[in-house]
């Protein structure tokens, strides 16, 4: 047993020590790739584009790798019955606060959203802590904070965490003071589900390892092709729209451009990991830094699948309150940031 | 016996259901295995998330799809 041990963190510090020399090495690799192997002259916008996309795609891949595997295990340590054990009966904001914080951490995935959110009700989770978790559980995820991480740094990736936190929080407080609880589908109330009581598995370190991998190997082979779309999209307008272009469309100047943002950013959800590839672009010509977290909050955060799902549990009074409000915190996000940078 | 997979239909749900029916094939035992999509009928069962599976109405796994091995130690009990 020990030495299968002495193995596996052996093999865990080389494949560490060996993504960081590779990633740290990048720009070499696709500098060569671009000037020397496909000899593009230096200084031409093709030359730009396909270093840019040789340089992207790989730290894009590797960071998320990296992500995906970290975030893994710690959710292995999280479950959704352990999480509305903890919510249960807690008071509100406190409640809320708590919610948003373990929708970062507890597996969740939008088609399990109305058992969720009968269970979660119906033992003594309030209304609006319900939504906090609701709303966070899908806007910060792996996908969205390694991808920001890899292609805008730490600070934006942070700033999308602590304005994702923010409007989940404070979107949920608000839907609980509205008391709207009538406006839940009435077969919801009064719901008795079947105890399930499903043996709590005990996992090993190895196990959590192993958890990791599998999330890795999910979710990168779910989203890599948008991925890819969305870099080569990047690296058109990278090398060949000119700079300042955005500046004009989506700059701060005109008040219209974060409603608009936010508005077209709704219907599109299927494309979450493609399209921060493409703001990244955008960001880099010009385009203003809140309009820019006001649409991909509202691409990742507000997504017509999920609202159609939850029509099953929330009557319309009571989604169109939630879809208002959560708008409504992005759009703040949005204007905020377009003020203060 | 009775096996019940319960997901609305996204492709983990569908994919924990293709496991099980290769499971029940390769065993070759005399199981029933039917997929609930129905959103009150998952609910009732008092699951969390999805994909789930029952068998002989005792949930075994929740919110995740089940590798085949484990699936196998289930139906030998």
């Amino acid at each position: 047993m020990n030495t299968k041990k002495t193995f596996y963190i052996g093999a865990s510090a080389a494949s560490i020590l060996l993504w960081w020399f590779i990633y740290t090495n990048l720009l070499v690799v696709s500098k060569f790739i671009t000037y020397s192997l496909f000899k593009i002259k230096k200084g031409t916008h093709l030359g730009s584009a396909v270093e840019f996309f040789f340089y992207d795609i790989p730290k894009v891949f590797m960071l998320l790798v990296l992500v995906v595997f970290a975030v893994g295990i710690i959710r292995s340590f999280f479950t959704p019955e352990r999480t509305r054990n903890l919510l249960a009966g807690k008071n509100e904001f406190l409640g809320n606060i708590l919610a948003a914080l373990l929708g970062i951490v507890t597996p969740f995935c939008s088609c399990s959203a109305v058992p969720l959110f009968i269970g979660f009700v119906t033992t003594g989770v309030p209304l609006g802590v319900t939504f906090s978790f609701l709303i966070s559980a899908p806007m910060i995820n792996e996908i969205a904070l390694g991808l920001l991480y890899g292609l805008m740094g730490w600070k934006i990736a942070a700033l999308y965490l602590g304005t994702g936190l923010s409007v989940a929080i404070i979107s949920g407080w608000v839907i609980g003071q509205l008391h709207m609880e009538n406006h839940i589908q009435d077969w919801v109330k009064g719901f008795r589900a079947n105890e399930s009581s499903v043996q709590e598995e005990k996992l090993t370190w190895f196990d959590r390892i192993i958890y990791g991998r599998d999330a890795v190997k999910e979710i990168v082979g779910r989203v890599w092709i948008y991925i890819i779309l969305g870099i080569a999209v990047g690296a058109g307008i990278h090398g060949f729209v000119p700079e300042d272009f955005m500046a004009s469309i989506m700059g701060k100047g005109s008040w219209w451009t974060v409603p608009l943002a936010v508005l077209i950013g709704i219907p599109m959800y299927s494309n979450a990991a493609g399209i921060i590839p493409v703001v990244e672009a955008l960001l880099g010509k010009g385009a203003a830094l809140g309009t820019v977290l006001a649409f991909m909050m509202s691409v990742i955060a507000l997504s017509l699948p999920e609202i159609i799902i939850l029509r099953n549990v929330l009557k319309n009074r009571l989604i169109l309150a939630f879809i208002g409000i959560v708008a409504i915190g992005i759009l703040l996000v949005g204007y905020l940031f377009n003020m203060i940078i | 016996m009775d096996i019940k997979v319960l997901g609305p239909g996204c492709s983990k749900c569908q994919n924990a259901e293709k496991i099980v029916k290769e499971a029940v094939a390769e065993m070759k035992i005399d199981a029933n295995v039917e997929k609930i999509t129905d959103m009150m009928k998952i609910a009732g069962y008092g699951v969390l998330g999805t994909p789930a599976i029952v068998i002989d109405g005792e949930v075994k796994c929740v919110g995740k799809v089940p590798k085949k091995e484990e699936i196998k130690k289930w139906l030998s009990k």
